[in-house]
């Protein structure tokens, strides 16, 4: 319930001119494809939760974006976001997702023994590995708009859920508001704990309300398996471990997403997922698999190769730096994960990251010797 | 005061229905009809707002100038797009108006979303020091937690930049702000112990807040330049009939800036000025309002953000001044309006007089064409934070007092002269050198000639005190003043 937009209906009395923003310095998807006839068809609907365009599109309106960098500029309030507002929300998915069409089909597969490969990643370049994702749980509003009430219920099934998890995932919950000071320096140093939101983005998109209440993290023993509760999206599943064995991550990413799917199934309260966007989070660019598998490479050389850019885009890759988007390369240190997230199954995400970065050490290991790549460079996936 | 009056419902002229109703009007000048009658008008295709009825502050005697100020601004409501009914009634001695909206255009009051009970939705509150928290308890969360005003403002809404920022052990923030006129009312069971925490004792149910912009009244004010600097003297004011900055819709807020550039545009004199819109100022012209100290940003205190303040920024937002760069008017910042009257040195009853000249005029030529401030005689000037209420005025100057800032006794005297001091950066900054703000501590309960005498006179003994150590005198305590005079 991002501010002033519950009374929508009394919006009604004033012009479609005189309402809709003006997003003439804007650079974000949200804002290249919101036209005012698409505004003046929407502006009167409402989810059955009450969540408005307005609320949709508040986040792109007041972050006009970047030069360089295309944000979305939109976000879901719930699920039947995606279907009431789909006249907006299908050219902003095609928009961010390469052309992926309204009547196109998601792939969903989680079974990592389809990975070929990705346990021999050499851990002198490759220093980490992750995967994660995020799931919202069926039935409940997202982090944009849901209640207080909400948001603890989420809280309450997804401690419950976790908390029965056995074995290689058996593990603690540390609520965000109770957390000890020991507690919280532990999590610190094991770089699990997250922040309030301070970005922009997310807080023009009402996701930051209440902070901390109903907000948490999970984490198993080993701290191999880590989930936040209630930060951008219901859950975010993390599976991580340093070296290079991407196959054994992932193996642990999709055993444990499983398992808690199918403790929340049996409290009728499954995964948002459909057979068009995939799974059904809080941001547009995260639909499909949500899925970012990625490590941390050491490639001095090769990114300061003038092709890198184009090796990255032919091989369905993007690169960060080592603090997460929006931050520069240490020491030549780069996070390079999937690209797609929508349009192919985690499965394929986890197998172009693991046979792009086999590549690419190959070819960091071959300039060292001073000799070319040329002939490495691979055809566009 | 009570009466039996004919209600009859107009819609564009045509008689819709009629009703006789006994009617009265309580102490505050709320007025409510039995509720034999609101049955009735739920018969009709209309229903009443739930709008607390105000009567115009008078600025002459006659009731007939009261009269001739509703009739504008429900001409305006008339004029409106809007299909509305208008029910007059007419009683022992004052005209009030209120008028039924058509049900498919407003949805006053069924907005709120409700699946879980309250105790499942009422915040956690323990580690939060702000008015608000203080104030709502589970029973009053309960009690407000379904209602809404009649655009749809929610106690959510209004409590919910308290709940995100819980504050300083130290400073004690208000914590909540309203939507719109109407909150105060819809939620006057929590606004209410918040307003009296916030303004020392303030009782909104009863006391009446006076109003009196006569700058032929100040005695003094004319400062030695040799200590005061600058002088300032700001307020806010809101339009009547348009929500406020937390849950204004962009075309609310569109409309703000073109009421008020309108009349801003009728100024004359040593008043004449211009108006620079944030969206389309040229660069020459920012770094020109920079310089001057004029220009304000977008928000980034989490107080102002929480509540929904920058939506939609800069879009309708502007800062208008005279060309002599001493009257500025900021347009839908924190609030509708902030006026600001300023000059450099210590002339601070020039400056209280062009305020109030400009102030006037300004309220006039909105009049002119329909409008009016949002008022009422307990709360004064309707403003977006509860702390702005009554007068919504600070009047302040930059003085250096180096030995005086010093002494022990500094933040004493100020207390008992109800003045308070801020960094040269304005609220939470902190001092540069021995230059400091000091201004009226009260906003609620004393007019505005009475804040700002109370100003000059404070300063004035500073300033006395600022002497008396230069030539190795000693300094008293003065008595503490009366706070409601």
């Amino acid at each position: 319930m991002p501010f002033g937009n519950t009374h929508n209906n009394f919006k009604l009395n004033f012009s479609v001119d005189d309402e809709y923003p003006d997003l003439t310095k804007h650079n974000n998807h949200m804002a290249k494809l919101l036209t005012k006839e698409i505004y003046a068809k929407l502006r009167d609907k409402q989810t059955p939760t009450g969540y408005t365009l307005d609320d949709v599109i508040q986040t792109g309106v007041d972050n006009p974006g970047h030069p360089f960098i295309m944000t979305v500029g939109c976000v879901a309030g719930d699920e039947e976001s995606y279907e009431v507002f789909k006249d907006l929300l299908d050219p902003v998915i095609s928009d961010r997702h390469g052309g992926y069409k309204a009547t196109d089909k998601h792939k969903t597969d989680l079974n990592f023994e389809n990975l070929k490969g990705g346990d021999d990643l050499d851990p002198n370049y490759v220093l980490s590995s992750r995967v994660r994702t995020g799931r919202s749980i069926k039935g409940y509003a997202l982090p944009p708009h849901n209640t207080r009430g909400e948001r603890r219920a989420v809280e309450r099934l997804s401690v419950e859920a976790l908390n029965s998890l056995d074995g290689e995932f058996k593990g603690k919950y540390y609520p965000l508001k109770s957390m000890t000071d020991a507690e919280q320096e532990q999590l610190i140093n094991d770089h699990f704990l997250f922040d309030k939101p301070v970005s922009p983005l997310l807080l023009a998109a009402g996701m930051a309300r209440d902070w901390p209440d109903g907000r948490g993290i999970w984490h198993n023993e080993n701290k191999t398996f880590l989930v936040w509760v209630n930060e951008e999206d219901h859950l975010r599943v993390i599976a991580m471990q340093k070296g290079g064995n991407m196959k054994e991550v992932f193996k642990r990413f999709c055993v444990g997403l499983q398992r808690i799917e199918e403790i929340f199934k049996k409290h009728n309260h499954g995964f948002m997922w459909n057979e068009h966007l995939g799974f059904i989070l809080t941001c547009p660019s995260n639909l499909g698999t949500g899925l970012r598998g990625g490590v941390h490479v050491k490639l001095p050389k090769l990114s300061t190769h003038a092709k890198f850019e184009e090796i990255l885009t032919r091989l369905r890759l993007q690169k960060r730096g080592t603090g997460g988007v929006d931050t520069a390369s240490v020491g030549g240190v780069f996070d390079i994960s999937n690209a797609d997230r929508i349009g192919s199954s985690e499965v394929d995400q986890v197998q172009c990251v693991v046979d792009g970065v086999k590549l690419m050490v190959e070819m960091e290991k071959k300039l060292e010797k001073g000799e070319s790549i040329d002939s490495m460079i691979p055809a566009q996936k | 005061m009570n009466g039996t009056v004919l209600l009859c419902v107009t819609v564009a002229g045509q008689t819709e229905g009629s009703l006789a109703t006994p009617w009265h009007c309580n102490k505050e000048g709320h007025t409510y009809f039995c509720s034999a009658v609101l049955k009735k008008a739920k018969a009709l295709p209309f229903y009443l707002v739930p709008t607390v009825l105000h009567k115009t502050r008078p600025t002459s005697a006659d009731s007939k100038s009261i009269w001739v100020k509703m009739a504008s601004s429900f001409a305006r409501v008339l004029s409106s797009k809007r299909k509305v009914g208008i029910l007059s009634l007419v009683g022992a001695g004052s005209l009030t108006v209120g008028f039924f909206l058509n049900r498919e255009h407003v949805n006053a009051g069924s907005n709120v979303r409700r699946i879980y009970p309250a105790s499942a939705e009422y915040p956690d509150l323990r580690k939060h020091n702000n008015c608000m928290a203080s104030h709502l308890t589970p029973a009053i969360y309960a009690k407000l937690c379904d209602k809404s005003t009649p655009n749809g403002y929610t106690l959510d809404e209004a409590i919910q930049t308290g709940v995100d920022n819980p504050g300083h052990p130290f400073i004690k923030t208000v914590g909540m702000v309203a939507g719109d006129e109407e909150s105060y009312g819809v939620f006057a069971d929590l606004f209410n112990p918040v307003i009296k925490e916030r303004h020392n004792g303030y009782d909104a149910c009863n006391m009446k807040h006076p109003t009196d912009l006569d700058y032929s009244k100040i005695r003094g004010g004319v400062f030695d330049d040799k200590y005061v600097l600058s002088s300032r003297v700001r307020t806010g004011r809101s339009i009547r009939g348009l929500s406020l900055p937390p849950a204004c819709t962009r075309a609310e807020r569109r409309e703000v800036e073109r009421v008020v550039i309108d009349a801003l545009a009728g100024l004359k004199g040593d008043l004449a000025g211009k108006y620079f819109s944030l969206t389309i100022m040229t660069d020459q012209e920012q770094q020109q309002l920079i310089d001057d100290h004029f220009l304000f940003d977008k928000p980034v205190s989490p107080l102002l953000t929480c509540a929904g303040m920058a939506r939609d920024w800069p879009d309708a937002r502007g800062i208008w001044h005279n060309n002599e760069k001493t009257f500025l008017v900021w347009v839908n910042e924190e609030d509708h309006t902030r006026v600001i009257s300023m000059e450099k040195g210590g002339n601070m009853k020039r400056v209280f007089e062009r305020f109030c000249k400009g102030l006037l005029e300004v309220e006039k030529l909105i009049q002119e064409k329909g409008w009016e401030f949002m008022w009422n005689e307990n709360l004064g000037y309707i403003l977006t934070c509860p702390s702005n209420l009554g007068t919504g005025l600070r009047a302040g100057v930059h003085v250096n007092l180096p030995r005086l800032s010093k002494d022990t006794r500094f933040s004493k005297i100020l207390d008992n002269l109800r003045l308070q001091k801020r960094g040269t950066g304005g609220v939470d900054t902190a001092a540069v050198g021995s230059t400091f703000d000091i201004s009226n501590l009260d906003r609620l309960g004393q007019s505005e000639v009475q804040l700002v005498q109370t100003v000059i006179d404070g300063v004035n003994y500073l300033i006395e005190c600022e002497k008396k150590l230069e030539k190795g005198q000693d300094i008293k305590i003065p008595p503490p003043i009366s706070q409601f005079k």
